[in-house]
């Protein structure tokens, strides 16, 4: 079908031989940002990779998908100007889901090049599917002294509800807060009233499509904004601005792989990770797969497979001592994961993997926490 | 007026909302609710955003002139569809069948493929800043020669309980948009288009009934005028009126511009001045409570803004409705002072003030910051600048007020404020479908039809086409029910009992057939249906109120009731013979407390008194 845009808007959609093509309207062209610099604010930078946040209609599929650079959000969201100044670094217009490790060293490169470059604080536009992967990744790639504030929405930025603003502008606000660590600043409620400032190695999409999706497991967020008045209250444990010095670490190993146990898992299915370097696997409880799983298990970490449990509860720590079949995976080579969310502890391994080479200090490095992933002791109330 | 002769032109958009059993766009039931039922609220702030074409709609960027919190009332029949949290479900397949139904009844072609379209409403009447529309069909006739352009389907906004704050139970019904051609010159025929367009609707069976259930838009201009859309006419009798008062309201707008041009008006300022210390002692609670007041001298304009357009309006009302968009409560001028406790010292000061000669007008404005205070006077001065331009008459969307006057809103919206819901994919419409929709039979040849067949006198039968209980009433008589016996309930008795004040809505058609059963069958006297139908409207079921109001009197029980009373008045019905029928009626019915249906009752006494006073075997 072609589809007409009437006169009154309306769009319909009539077989292609019945109408003959006259022309095309065109589209007005993009505004340009003419945002004036204003010495007495702090500046930002803006790394964009796309998702909701900068997503407009697509001809081709007539869905919504990533074309705004970051120019195009302060042209959008004009409240961000009385926040701070920003460069603006399109570095990818992609959705999430298209997101990969070596856009991930990408971004870890750009995100550090501008604490280098003396930005007071760095804001990363990302979809939201696979952002807290991302965040997850800096985390582990980039010592940062000042604030990486991840931000996307969860309403897609053409509609005039949309989450974007509302998140950008308490981004804009944590990143020139007293924070010193990678987060991810997203909607606390379904209210246009506070964000949550999550930590990036803690943080979780837990519902598919509301805009209080992103949850802080297993420790509290580590801050909040306020909307609008843009206050920022930061935890005692919060990682202070400057506490670090600026590092970066980009080495990953992608061979690496998270994989969900389920009842009556077929044991053929470890036979194609034969070879990874890394394997995580979600287990369930505790942390255990069935017996039956155990041989293929106890041969891959033979044949140098490095493999960590974590567990589908998402909440909680795995503790492979308490029952029999925990045991012998503990006696067939595998790591427990701790409390580290399954999809962290992947990142981490190929982190771990790429940065270290000798094998027993790279178990020992993924059973220790670095940036906060794994706690040593579990709080009651969460 | 000469409505010819100013060349008024006129057409109607309808909006009705189906009776589907779920939403349009997600799977929620169609039922409003008591506000107090909510059990969820939020608070969401809305931004205009781009159109395809890359602009901001007029009317969208007129809302954003403030920031406002709208606040949403959720409940156990809402879902995330409506909360904005979760993507729409496809259009639903009910509401769209309702919709080519109607479509096929006006005789209009469908499109071939279905495109659901945001139209961006950042009003806070939709939590997603959009109501979702989709064209349906269009070229549609009229019998009297009328054209209707289009037929879209739609979903309805949210509930205003109170200034922003927004009630989610009504957002998402289905509606049908209709909208006719700019085809009507008078009042009387605007109306009479909606009369039958609405009798269509109602003719489906398929659409909600009750107040607020329909909503007429109508489109006036005169030929020196402009186009204006006043919505939500929701009374079909104010229609023929709404129309006379907006010709009424551009006739005067254009003689005040030529007053104002044969005056040599002007407007000289671009901005407002600030006049907040004038008024430090001031009584007036508006001003002593204002951060800022603005005031500008309007040159010429004496008397003009305080001269009345249409009942209750003056120019200086729209300058007011213009100057509310920066969130003040309104604006003061000197027409109209001293009054509102500003005392007539003040006005002199502030004429001296502002250098106001006789024949200019000062206007105020009292904000809570300088940025509302200069939006508002901003807005004063565009409005105005219109009220002497060559346009004085602006294309505008206004709301009606109670009497029939209208207020304006914002201005006309544009094509730009359609952007395409990428979230739900396109329907096709093919023949097979279009083919397989059933044209229900108009309500008033069923009317008719009606007259014919059950002798029921003509307007009766057409209140009861309007009352769309004619499928009830259909239904009783092939169960048997005495279509008078039906009519009557409906037309005469419900209506005296809604005027009592009994909430007739909440009694069902069920209980209705069933009390004209128990009727029929000689179980209870029509006497007892006010009362019955009163206790079921208070919650009671039919069984109950017939037990309670009307307990069974058989016709035996009936015989022996009335022998009785026939032998404790054996002298007065000896003296009286048959004559003493009548106030016999009266003792008997008391008795049976309308238990028994007069007819039977009278019955009886006559074959009693008989063979009392000449007993057939003396």
């Amino acid at each position: 079908m072609a589809v007409i845009k009437l006169g009154s808007g309306y769009n319909i959609g009539i077989p292609p031989g019945v109408c003959t093509f006259i022309e095309r309207p065109v589209q007005a062209p993009a505004k340009s940002s003419d945002i004036p610099h204003n010495p007495n604010l702090p500046s930002l930078s803006i790394v964009s990779t796309g998702g909701t946040i900068a997503s407009r209609i697509d001809y081709r599929t007539g869905s919504v998908t990533s074309q705004f650079n970051a120019s195009d959000i302060l042209v959008a969201i004009p409240e961000l100007a009385s926040v701070a100044n920003y460069r603006t670094i399109p570095l990818a217009t992609i959705l999430s889901e298209n997101m990969t490790p070596a856009i991930w060293q990408q971004l870890a490169r750009a995100v550090y090049d501008e604490i280098r470059g003396g930005a007071a604080g760095i804001i990363v536009t990302h979809g939201t599917d696979t952002m807290a992967y991302s965040a997850a990744a800096l985390s582990f790639m980039i010592d940062t002294p000042v604030p990486v504030v991840f931000v996307g929405s969860q309403r897609s930025a053409d509609r005039p509800s949309s989450d974007n603003a509302m998140n950008a502008i308490c981004a804009a606000a944590a990143a020139t807060s007293d924070l010193g660590e990678v987060a991810v600043v997203m909607h606390a409620t379904t209210s246009d009233d506070t964000c949550a400032i999550h930590r990036g190695t803690r943080v979780r999409k837990m519902h598919t499509s509301r805009r209080d999706a992103f949850r802080s497991l297993g420790i509290p967020p580590v801050g909040s904004v306020e909307y609008p008045s843009r206050k920022v209250t930061l935890a005692p444990d919060a990682v202070r601005r400057g506490a670090r010095t600026p590092a970066l670490h980009e080495h990953l190993d992608p061979d690496c792989a998270l994989i969900q146990f389920y009842p009556g898992m077929s044991p053929r299915i470890l036979e194609a990770y034969e070879g990874y370097h890394g394997l995580v696997i979600a287990g369930t409880g505790l942390g255990h797969t069935s017996t039956e799983l155990i041989p293929p298990l106890k041969r891959l970490v033979a044949n140098g497979t490095m493999i960590v449990m974590t567990s589908q509860c998402m909440n909680g720590r795995v503790c492979d001592r308490v029952y029999d079949t925990g045991r012998d995976l503990l006696d067939a080579g595998l790591i427990e994961g701790g409390d580290m969310l399954p999809e962290v502890a992947l990142v981490k391994l190929m982190w771990v993997l790429g940065n270290e080479k000798d094998r027993s200090k790279a178990a020992a490095m993924m059973a220790r926490d670095l940036k906060g992933e794994c706690t040593r002791r579990t709080p009651h109330g969460l | 007026m000469d409505y010819k002769a100013l060349g008024l032109v006129a057409g109607i958009e309808i909006h009705q909302q189906l009776d589907t059993q779920e939403k349009l766009f997600c799977r929620c039931p169609t039922t409003l609710r008591e506000i107090a039922e909510h059990n969820a609220e939020f608070s969401r702030y809305l931004r205009a955003t781009v159109s395809e074409m890359g602009e901001i709609d007029r009317a969208a960027k007129e809302e954003m002139k403030s920031d406002r919190m709208f606040r949403y009332y959720a409940y156990d029949t809402t879902c995330l569809v409506e909360n904005d949290e979760e993507p729409p479900a496809p259009m639903n397949d009910e509401a769209l069948t309702v919709c080519l139904t109607i479509a096929k009844m006006f005789g209009m072609t469908p499109v071939p493929q279905v495109h659901t379209m945001r139209k961006l409403v950042i009003d806070g009447s939709n939590t997603s800043g959009f109501q979702r529309t989709a064209l349906v069909a269009f070229n549609g006739a009229l019998p009297d020669g009328g054209q209707i352009e289009t037929i879209c389907l739609e979903e309805e906004a949210a509930q205003r309980v109170k200034d922003e704050v927004f009630s989610l139970d009504r957002l998402g019904i289905p509606l049908v948009e209709i909208t006719t051609a700019p085809c009507m010159h008078s009042p009387e025929e605007v109306q009479n288009v909606a009369e039958y367009i609405g009798m269509v609707l109602r003719s489906t069976g398929r659409v909600k009934r009750g107040l607020g259930t329909i909503r007429q838009d109508v489109n006036i201009s005169i030929a020196a005028g402009a186009r204006v859309e006043i919505k939500g006419v929701q009374d079909l009798d104010l229609i023929a009126e709404v129309v006379r008062r907006e010709v009424q309201r551009q006739t005067n707008l254009l003689a005040i511009r030529d007053e104002l041009r044969r005056r040599g008006a002007a407007i000289d300022a671009t901005a407002g001045v600030e006049v907040t210390s004038l008024f430090r002692e001031t009584k007036s609670a508006v001003l002593k409570k204002a951060k800022k007041i603005h005031a500008i001298v309007l040159k010429g304009f004496a008397g003009m803004v305080g001269r009345e357009i249409q009942p209750e309006r003056r120019l200086g009302s729209e300058m007011s409705d213009y100057a509310k968009k920066c969130g003040v409560g309104g604006i003061f001028h000197t027409d109209e002072l001293p009054a509102y406790g500003v005392t007539a010292d003040e006005v002199l000061h502030l004429r001296s003030f502002m250098k106001a000669a006789e024949q200019d007008c000062v206007i105020l404005v009292a904000g809570t910051s300088e940025k509302q205070a200069s939006c508002a006077i901003g807005q004063v001065i565009t409005r105005a600048a219109i009220a002497l331009s060559d346009t004085p008459v602006p294309e505008e969307t206004r709301r009606m007020l109670e009497s029939g006057s209208t207020a304006y809103m914002r201005p006309l919206p544009g094509a730009a404020r359609m952007y395409p819901e990428t979230d739900v994919l396109p329907v096709q419409i093919d023949d097979r479908r279009w083919n397989a929709v059933d044209v229900p039979e108009l309500l008033t040849a069923k009317a008719d039809r009606f007259v014919a067949a059950y002798g029921i006198e003509r307007n009766y039968a057409l209140q009861l086409a309007a009352s769309g209980k004619l499928p009830l009433i259909e239904r009783a008589v092939s169960e048997g029910i005495k279509p008078k016996l039906a009519v009557f309930t409906i037309l005469s008795t419900a209506t005296e009992l809604r005027r009592d004040g009994v909430d007739v809505a909440k009694i069902e058609d069920q209980e209705l057939l069933d009390l004209w059963h128990a009727v029929e069958d000689g179980k209870a006297a029509r006497e007892a249906i006010p009362d019955v139908l009163r206790s079921v409207a208070a919650g009671s079921s039919v069984a109950e109120a017939l037990e309670k109001l009307a307990p069974l009197v058989s016709r035996e029980d009936l015989v022996a009731i009335v022998r009785k009373i026939l032998a404790e008045r054996k002298e007065f019905v000896a003296q009286k013979g048959m004559a003493a029928l009548g106030p016999l009626m009266g003792v008997v019915m008391a008795e049976v407390r309308g238990s028994v249906d007069g007819k039977m009752v009278s019955e009886v006494l006559k074959t009693e008194i008989a063979a009392v006073v000449s007993p057939k075997n003396p």
